[in-house]
C-alpha cells in the first residue's frame, strides 16, 4: 500500500466542496462553503484509489469489498483539521496532552494511594474522592484522547460495503436437508419408533433429577415446628421493650405513645439468625389510647386498660410497619403504604394489604408487667398457603 | 491503517518464504517490520486467521449518536466485572453473626453478618475499596439503563425486524436477567435497606398459591431471613447470573457482527450496503476510546457521588425500616406497582389468592417481558412482512408501533413515580392516598392516550414530510408579490434529506378477507386471515401517502428548473384561482 498518498483518504472528498455534490440544488446559499473552498484551493486534492484490490480492501470472494465513497452519495465536507496543516498539528498536540494528562494522573492516583492512610473519617473522604477523581482523569482522557484523534486526524471518508440476504442458497438449503434426511435415515430415529418414543420418554424425565435436588435446599421443611405461622408467643409471655429490653408496665406508656416490643423469650434463643428468625414472626407494637377511643379489637377484652398489641409485621409483603399517627390512631407501613386503624381492629383503610394486623391479647402478670394472654390467634406476616 | 495491515501480512509471508532458502545466511528482519509483521504471521501460521482478520479489520460500521447506547451497557458491564472481581476479594458472603470493630466508630460494638461487617471494611478500611464499591453501584445502574435506552432504540427504530428477532429475545433476556444480577448485587451487604427489599421479595414468593411456602424454604433454606440466604446469592451473583450474562452478551455481539448493523436511511444508504466508518483504525478509536470514557465517567461518580451508604442503614433487622425505603431505580417500577394495587384478596379454605401482591409483582411484569420479548413476532404476524430490513425506520413512519412504545413507557413510568410516592409526597406535601389514586387512574387512562396522541403526532410529522417533498420547507420569508399579494417562499430541502424522506415504502394494510364466495363456500383458516388482516388495519390504515423518488422527479421535471422557486408557486396560485379573483 506504499502506492497510496500517507494520508490520501482523508482529503478524498474535496472535490465535491467545488459545487459539485450530486444532488445540491442550486438554490442554496452557498457563502459559507465557497470561503471553505477557497481556504484549500492550494491544496492539491491526492489522486483517489478506486479499485478495492488495490485498497487492500478484498474481501473474501462472497463479500464485497468496502468501498470508499468519493463523490456524490456522500455528505460532509473536509474538516479545518484537513485542510490547514497548522489545525492538524494542533489537534495532534491535543490529542498527545490529553494522554498525557491521563499519565500524570496516574501518577497522582499512586501518589494519593500511597500517602493518604485511612485513619480517620476525613482522610476517607479525600482518599476517596482524589483517588476516583484520578482514576477517573487517567481514563476519561485515554478516551477522550483516542477519540479526538479518531473525529480530528483519522482518515474521515465513509465506506460502503455490500450486504448479503443472509439465507443461503436453495441448492445449500437442499444439501442441509438431504444431509439430515441421510442421518435420521442411517440412525433408523424415524423408523425405529419403540427406540425414538423410549428416548424422548427417558429425556423428558431426566430434569427430575436435578429438580429433585433442590429440595434438600430447605434445611428446614415448611410445616414443621417454629415455621411461618409459629411466633414466640404463648400465655404469659413478658412483653419486653425492642431496645432496651426491660419489661413494660402499663404506666411506662403514656397515651398516644408507641412502642416497639418483643417478646422476652426472644432472648433466650441465640444471637444471630435465629433470633432474627424469630423476631421476624414476633415483634410487636404497643399503643396505647383512652379506652373510649377504641371502637372495635379482635377479641373482647384484649387490651389492657387502652393499651393494644398488634403484630408489627405488614400483611403485605412483611415488612415491618411503623409510622403512627396519634390523631387518626393510623399506622402506615412505609414499605407500601398500607395502612391499618389501630382503634378499628387494625383494619385497613388505605393501601395494598388484605388482613388487618394480628392483635394479640395481653393483661399484666402478678408483678403489674404486661404479659401475652394467649399466641396470635390469626396468621402474622404476608398472607401465605397453611403446609398442613 | 488498513493498509498497513495488508502491508504486514505481506511482509510477513515474504518473510516465511525467505526462511525456506537453504543455505544462505539469514538476514535479521528489522526490528520494526519484525514487530508489526511477527504477531499476525504468528497467528495467522497456526489459525488460518489473516482473511478473517483482514474481513474484520475492514468491517464498515454505520455511524449515529444512538447506536453508542448498546456500547455504553457493553461497557458497563465490562466495569462491573472488573470492579467486581476486586470486591469479591473482600467480600464475606457469610450470615454468620460477628460484632463490628471495624474503623467506622458509629457502629463498633453492633452485632451483625460478616458480610455487612466485611461490606463496611471494605468501605473503611481499603483503600480504594470504597471507590471501587461506588464505582460498582454506579456502573450496575448505567448498565440497566443503557439497556433500557438501547431497547427503545431498537424498538423505536425497527431494528428488530427480520432478520434481528433473535437478538432481540436475546436482548430482552439480558434485561430480565440485569435486573436479577442487580437485585442480587444490591442484597448483598445485607444491610438494613437490602434486607428489606429481601423481605418484600419473600412476602412475594410466599403468596404463590400452594408453592410459595416451599419455594421461600428452599429459597431461604428454612425459616426468613436464616443464615444460607446471602451465600447462595453471592453465588447466584459472581457466578451463575454473569455466566450467562456473559454468554448471551458474546451470542448478542457475535450475531451483530455477523449480521452486519442497521444503519438509518440517507444519501446512497440502501438495504443492500452498509455506509460508515471502517472498525479499524476508526471504530477502534471511537469505540475504545468510549469505553474509557464510561469507565472514566463511573469512575468519577464513585469518587463524588456517594451511592448506597449501608454505615448509615445500620444491619438487617426484620423488626425495623426507616420511612422513604427506596429501592435502586430498576426496581422501582416492581415497588411502584405493589403500592399502586388494590387489596384484592380472597381465600379458597386456608388458602389464600393474594391478587394484591401476584399481580404487580409476577403477573404484571410477566406479561410486560413476554409481550417485549414476542414483539417481532406479533408484529410479523399483522404485517405478513418476510423481507429483510437494514435499514432503519424514522419512528414517524411506523405510528402504531411507535404508539405502542410510548404506551407502554407512559405505563411503566407512572409505576415507576409511583414507587416514590412517599417522597414525592413528603416534598410536594401531597397525600400519598392522593397521589396513589391519581396512578391507580392514571395507568390505566393515560397510557392509550399516550397511544393515541403519539400516534396523531407521528402521522402529523409524516404528512408534514410530505409536505417538504413536495413543496419544499418554509423559509419564513414573506415577499409580496406584484400583484399585491403575500407568499412565504418554500426553499427545496437538501437532496441529503429528501433521500431521508424519500427511504419509506408506504405500507398498505391487509383488506379484510372474504370469509365465504359466491357458492357459500368458507374461506380456509379465515379466522387467523381476519385477525391478521384487523391487525394490518390498525398498523397501517393510517398511513400518510408519501410521494416516491420517481413521482418527485416527475414533479421537478414539471417544473423545470426548481431555481425561482417563487415564481413556480405564484404560477401555481394563479392556476387554482384563476386570474380575475385576484384580490
Amino acid at each position: 500500500m506504499s502506492d497510496r498518498p500517507a494520508e490520501g483518504g482523508a482529503h478524498a472528498l474535496q472535490p465535491e466542496e467545488h459545487g459539485q455534490r450530486l444532488g445540491q440544488p442550486h438554490g442554496q446559499p452557498q457563502g459559507q462553503r465557497a470561503t471553505q473552498g477557497d481556504q484549500h484551493e492550494a491544496y492539491e486534492p491526492p489522486e483517489t484509489v478506486t479499485d478495492p484490490a488495490q485498497q487492500g480492501l478484498i474481501d473474501d470472494p462472497h463479500e464485497e469489498a468496502p468501498r470508499r465513497i468519493v463523490e456524490g452519495e456522500h455528505s460532509h465536507g473536509p474538516r479545518q483539521t484537513d485542510v490547514d496543516p497548522r489545525a492538524a498539528k494542533r489537534a495532534e498536540r491535543q490529542v498527545a496532552a490529553l494522554f498525557a494528562v491521563s499519565a500524570l494522573a496516574t501518577v497522582g492516583f499512586v501518589l494519593a494511594y500511597v500517602f493518604i492512610d485511612l485513619d480517620s473519617l476525613d482522610s476517607l473522604v479525600w482518599s476517596n474522592r482524589l483517588l476516583g477523581v484520578m482514576l477517573a482523569l487517567s481514563l476519561f482522557c485515554i478516551g477522550a484522547g483516542a477519540i479526538h484523534w479518531a473525529k480530528k486526524l483519522m482518515a474521515d471518508d465513509e465506506y460502503v460495503q455490500s450486504r448479503h440476504e443472509l439465507r443461503s442458497t436453495p441448492e445449500e438449503r437442499e444439501d442441509f436437508v438431504d444431509s439430515f434426511r441421510r442421518g435420521t435415515d442411517d440412525s433408523g430415529f424415524t423408523r425405529r419408533s419403540l427406540i425414538r418414543r423410549s428416548l424422548i420418554g427417558a429425556m423428558a424425565l431426566l430434569p427430575i433429577n436435578a429438580v429433585i435436588l433442590l429440595w434438600d435446599l430447605a434445611e428446614e421443611k415448611p410445616g414443621g415446628p417454629g415455621g411461618l405461622r409459629e411466633t414466640l408467643w404463648a400465655p404469659g409471655v413478658p412483653i419486653v421493650a425492642a431496645v432496651t429490653h426491660a419489661q413494660v408496665r402499663p404506666e411506662d406508656l403514656a397515651i398516644g405513645a408507641l412502642v416497639n416490643a418483643e417478646p422476652e423469650n426472644l432472648e433466650e434463643l441465640p444471637e444471630g439468625p435465629p433470633r432474627l428468625n424469630a423476631l421476624a414472626n414476633s415483634a410487636i407494637i404497643l399503643v396505647r389510647m383512652e379506652p373510649a377511643e377504641i371502637r372495635t379489637q379482635q377479641g373482647a377484652g384484649w387490651d389492657y386498660q387502652g393499651i393494644l398489641a398488634f403484630s408489627k409485621i405488614c400483611t403485605h409483603v412483611g415488612c415491618p410497619t411503623s409510622l403512627y399517627e396519634q390523631e387518626t390512631h393510623h399506622l402506615l407501613c412505609p414499605c407500601h403504604q398500607s395502612t391499618y386503624d389501630l382503634a378499628d381492629s387494625a383494619r385497613v383503610v388505605f393501601g395494598p394489604a388484605a388482613r388487618s394486623l394480628p392483635q394479640l391479647a395481653i393483661t399484666v402478670d402478678e408483678g403489674g408487667y404486661l404479659v401475652a394472654r394467649q399466641g396470635f390467634q390469626a396468621l402474622v406476616g404476608p398472607s401465605t398457603w397453611e403446609v398442613p | 491503517m488498513t493498509a498497513t495491515a495488508k502491508g504486514a501480512s505481506v511482509a510477513g509471508a515474504s518473510t516465511s518464504t525467505k526462511d525456506k532458502g537453504a543455505g544462505r545466511a539469514r538476514k535479521l528482519p528489522s526490528p520494526k517490520e519484525n514487530l508489526a509483521a511477527g504477531a499476525g504471521t504468528y497467528v495467522d501460521d497456526r489459525l488460518h486467521s489473516a482473511n478473517f482478520l483482514k474481513r474484520s479489520l475492514n468491517k464498515v460500521f454505520p455511524d449515529h449518536w444512538s447506536f453508542m447506547l448498546g456500547e455504553i451497557a457493553l461497557y458497563s458491564f465490562i466495569i462491573l466485572l472488573l470492579s467486581g472481581t476486586f470486591l469479591s476479594f473482600f467480600f464475606v458472603p457469610s450470615q454468620a453473626e460477628v460484632i463490628y470493630n471495624g474503623s467506622y466508630v458509629n457502629l463498633r460494638g453492633v452485632p451483625m453478618s460478616e458480610a455487612m461487617s466485611s461490606t463496611l471494611d471494605i468501605s473503611f478500611d481499603v483503600r480504594g475499596g470504597l471507590l471501587m464499591r461506588q464505582i460498582h453501584h454506579w456502573a450496575a445502574l448505567l448498565f440497566i439503563a443503557a439497556m433500557a435506552v438501547h431497547l427503545f432504540r431498537i424498538f423505536f427504530t425497527g431494528a428488530f425486524r427480520k432478520p434481528r428477532e433473535v437478538n432481540w429475545v436475546i436482548g430482552v433476556t439480558l434485561i430480565v436477567l440485569g435486573l436479577l444480577e442487580g437485585f442480587a448485587g444490591y442484597s448483598l451487604p445485607d444491610d438494613l435497606l437490602s434486607g428489606t427489599g429481601l423481605r418484600i421479595a419473600q412476602g412475594i414468593i410466599l403468596a404463590i398459591p400452594i408453592a410459595g411456602p416451599y419455594v421461600s424454604y428452599i429459597v431461604f433454606g428454612g425459616e426468613f431471613p436464616g443464615d444460607d440466604f446471602i451465600p447462595r446469592l453471592y453465588t447466584v451473583h459472581v457466578l451463575l447470573i454473569p455466566g450467562i450474562l456473559l454468554a448471551l452478551i458474546t451470542a448478542h455481539l457475535m450475531i451483530l457482527w455477523f449480521q452486519k448493523h442497521t444503519q438509518f436511511p440517507g444519501p446512497g444508504r440502501t438495504e443492500q450496503n452498509v455506509v460508515g466508518y471502517p472498525l479499524f483504525p476508526v471504530y477502534t478509536a471511537k469505540a475504545g476510546g468510549f469505553f474509557f470514557v464510561v469507565f472514566g465517567v463511573t469512575a468519577a461518580l464513585g469518587a463524588l457521588a456517594q451511592i448506597n451508604p449501608i454505615w448509615l442503614y445500620g444491619p438487617y433487622d426484620p423488626a425495623q425500616v426507616s420511612a422513604g425505603s427506596q429501592p435502586d431505580w430498576y426496581i422501582g417500577f416492581l415497588d411502584g406497582a405493589l403500592r399502586v394495587m388494590p387489596n384484592w384478596e380472597f381465600w379458597i379454605g386456608n388458602l389464600p389468592i393474594s391478587l394484591n401482591v401476584l399481580i404487580p409483582a409476577l403477573v404484571m411484569p410477566g406479561i410486560i417481558f413476554t409481550a417485549m420479548a414476542l414483539y417481532p413476532f406479533i408484529e410479523q404476524f399483522a404485517t405478513d412482512d418476510n423481507r429483510e430490513h437494514h435499514l432503519l425506520d424514522r419512528p414517524r413512519n411506523q405510528p402504531t408501533r411507535t404508539g405502542i412504545g410510548v404506551m407502554g413507557i407512559t405505563f411503566y413510568t407512572l409505576l415507576w413515580i409511583n414507587g416514590g410516592n412517599d417522597i414525592i409526597g413528603d416534598f410536594f406535601n401531597v397525600s400519598i392516598n392522593a397521589i396513589t389514586w391519581t396512578i391507580r387512574v392514571t395507568c390505566i387512562l393515560l397510557p392509550p392516550l399516550a397511544f393515541w396522541i403519539t400516534r396523531r403526532i407521528c402521522l402529523g410529522l409524516q404528512r408534514r414530510d410530505r409536505e417538504k417533498l413536495l413543496h419544499g420547507w418554509e423559509t419564513g420569508q414573506v415577499k409580496r408579490m406584484p400583484s399585491g399579494e403575500f407568499i412565504e417562499v418554500h426553499a427545496p430541502i437538501s437532496a441529503e434529506e429528501r433521500a431521508v424522506l424519500t427511504s419509506h415504502r408506504t405500507e398498505r394494510p391487509f383488506e379484510l378477507p372474504v370469509m365465504e364466495d359466491a357458492n357459500g363456500i368458507r374461506r380456509p383458516h379465515r379466522r387467523i386471515a381476519g385477525v391478521r388482516a384487523k391487525l394490518s388495519q390498525f398498523y397501517f390504515a393510517d398511513q400518510v401517502e408519501m410521494p416516491t423518488q420517481d413521482e418527485l422527479r416527475a414533479l421537478e421535471h414539471h417544473n423545470g428548473h426548481r431555481t425561482d422557486q417563487v415564481e413556480h408557486q405564484v404560477e401555481q396560485r394563479e392556476l387554482t384561482r384563476g386570474p380575475g379573483q385576484q384580490q
